[in-house]
């Protein structure tokens, strides 16, 4: 399918060759300025965490603020609320992770199999709806229907207390109500890559007698794997950043203790209360463990013998 | 050779559990609608119902009676327009020109870009930048400028455009276009199925929002924070906000209201996004598949 591409090739500098492309020229500068101020400064404000910022002396020059080394580092790992966090953003992480990728790797198995056509088409359609909806008004109707006498537990008649049990269950709730919301958007890959699957292999197998079972634990399940692999090391990468506005959303003063997560927390000591550095801190030790983690999920798939992101 | 096999209990039971599946995404949707449209006080009883019991406009006509609601829907609707709107032609402009092999600074400037998807300073230092420096707090622009473009995005059209052929810009070129015109003119309507795709991520994105009301302008409320101020606050104390709200409180129950407001944020994305799932299942794999 794959046509040989025609290449352009690139000129050595010089000034007729600016000229040529005034035009290329002129329509990005305005997006490399962009990109400059609203992505690079930023970086550049990790200069923050190893400073004492406050409001009074963010309007002082880097080296009028005074340096405090790593105490900003200090003040968050040994922060009464930084445990707790630490394990709710890996443990909701890990959740999120095994059950958002089994979840939709079985709907997109479930979605192949089904014959009828119009049918199929009619359930991918409903399943993309709750991803477009924003977390707001997940929460507004999450908290209608799972609150304390809300519409679950008039349903039911138990006293589940979903929305007010302050553990890890919690935790449950979160990443239940994520793959609700997720489960048919995270299939569409899923579905292309078992669309990719050769459909030769499928009829070889029938002639062979194997069943349906069979079919999909021996060619479906390693037709998709590679694809798995690759949306799972991108997952790992993003372990730490569990999302502040699902979590805010969600949660209420009861369930509190383990709802916070890193960005939250973040938020809470660096602009709550004002510690730019501290919370500066927190934000970059998130960015830079992302990455850690990302290169060893990806040296890890490349000794398990899997096909590697990078 | 195609070797049939008949219905086997594998098939219903896959038809069933599927029926299942769209009953559990469906049902919280039509819970929200009939409450909305339902006497408050009669909701009270129980709320489990998917077709009003007692019909009434009721909630409705107080949430568009209400000053405080007008605003924050001008607000949501004109950062959509707008932000879609710049956001696709800025997008399929940078787009264009990272696409084009032969520019000097090609990449230079694609690096630069890709890198802030990997690493990006985190919200203290964006907060700070946005509103102590720049000073854009409380102001429209907070809405559309910070997040102008998703490099994610700009990958995407890339690699749309990657795929057309050279010739269509080599024939341009030739009768004299310059590299503005044969964006304009050739590039952008050949690019309609991708735009769509950015024009639908862009849109949702922006109609969405709310972490940026929350940070950056509070006092320039969009539909969705709105939503979220009423959640809290009937949370806290629903009679003080009943009150607050100047609600008789037979007439409107803060339930009902949050309902009804859930549906007027809802709407606009139910009706536009079934219209372009051609488009975004095929933007969603292009991307995964190119880089």
């Amino acid at each position: 399918m794959k046509k040989k591409k025609e290449t352009r090739r690139r000129e050595p500098f010089s000034l007729s060759l600016m000229y040529k492309q005034r035009y290329l020229l002129l329509m990005s500068l305005p997006f490399v300025v962009w990109v400059i101020i609203f992505k690079y400064i930023p970086l550049w404000g990790w200069t923050m965490a190893f400073q004492e910022v406050k409001p009074k002396t963010f309007g002082l020059s880097l080296w009028e603020r005074p340096f405090v080394g790593f105490s900003n580092f200090i003040k968050a790992f040994t922060d009464r609320l930084f445990a707790q966090t630490m394990i709710n953003t890996i443990g909701i992480s890990i959740l999120d992770i095994a059950i958002g990728t089994a979840g939709a790797i079985i709907f997109a198995i479930l979605l192949n199999e089904i014959r009828l056509e119009h049918f199929k088409k009619l359930t991918q359609t409903v399943s993309y709806l709750p991803h477009f909806v924003s977390w707001v008004i997940i929460a507004s109707i999450a908290k209608m229907l799972l609150n304390d006498g809300g519409a679950i537990e008039t349903l039911t008649g138990a006293k589940l207390h979903l929305m007010s049990t302050n553990s890890p269950l919690f935790w449950v709730v979160v990443c239940a109500i994520n793959l609700w919301k997720e489960i048919g958007w995270n299939a569409i890959i899923y579905l292309s890559a078992i669309a990719g699957i050769d459909q030769g292999i499928y009829e070889a197998a029938k002639v062979d007698g194997a069943n349906r079972f069979q079919r999909i634990w021996h060619i479906t399940l390693p037709g998709i794997k590679p694809t798995a692999i690759v949306l799972l090391i991108m997952s790992v990468g993003s372990a730490l950043n569990v999302g502040m506005e699902r979590q805010m959303l969600l949660s209420n003063g009861i369930v509190q203790d383990h709802t916070m997560v890193l960005s939250w927390f973040a938020y809470v000591r660096g602009i709550g209360a004002n510690d730019y550095g501290l919370g500066t801190a927190i934000g970059m030790f998130q960015s830079i463990v992302g990455i850690i983690l990302l290169f060893l999920a990806n040296k890890v798939a490349g000794m398990l013998g899997e096909s590697k992101l990078v | 050779m195609q070797i049939r096999e008949k219905k086997s209990a594998f098939d219903y039971i896959l038809f069933i559990l599927l029926l299942g599946l769209i009953f559990i995404t469906v049902y919280p949707f039509l819970n929200v609608l009939a409450i909305s449209l339902n006497d408050p006080m009669d909701t009270m009883r129980n709320v489990n119902f998917i077709i009003p019991r007692k019909f009434t406009w009721s909630n409705y006509e107080y949430v568009f009676s209400k000053n405080s609601m007008f605003g924050p829907f001008v607000v949501s609707v004109a950062r959509t327009l707008v932000g879609t709107g710049l956001g696709v032609l800025c997008t399929s402009m940078l787009a264009y020109v990272l696409s084009r092999k032969d520019f000097y600074f090609n990449k230079a400037f694609t690096i630069l870009f890709i890198v802030t998807m990997y690493v990006s300073g985190g919200m203290i230092p964006e907060y700070l930048l946005i509103m102590r420096t720049l000073h854009l707090g409380n102001n429209f622009w907070v809405y559309i400028i910070p997040g102008l473009i998703w490099v994610y995005n700009v990958i995407l059209m890339r690699s749309f455009i990657e795929g057309m052929p050279l010739a269509l810009q080599e024939a341009a070129k030739i009768d004299g276009a310059n590299d503005f015109t044969i964006w304009y003119r050739i590039i952008l309507p050949l690019c309609k199925p991708v735009l769509a795709t950015v024009a639908l991520f862009v849109a949702v994105g922006q109609w969405n929002s709310f972490m940026d009301t929350y940070l950056y302008a509070r006092e320039l409320p969009t539909l969705q924070y709105v939503l979220y101020e009423i959640m809290e606050s009937a949370q806290i104390k629903v009679d003080a906000h009943a009150a607050a709200l100047g609600l008789a409180k037979s007439t409107v129950s803060p339930m009902s209201v949050r309902m009804a407001v859930t549906v007027v944020a809802t709407v606009p994305i139910l009706v536009v996004y079934p219209f372009l799932q051609k488009y975004f299942v095929g933007g969603m794999t292009l991307g995964a598949v190119k880089d």
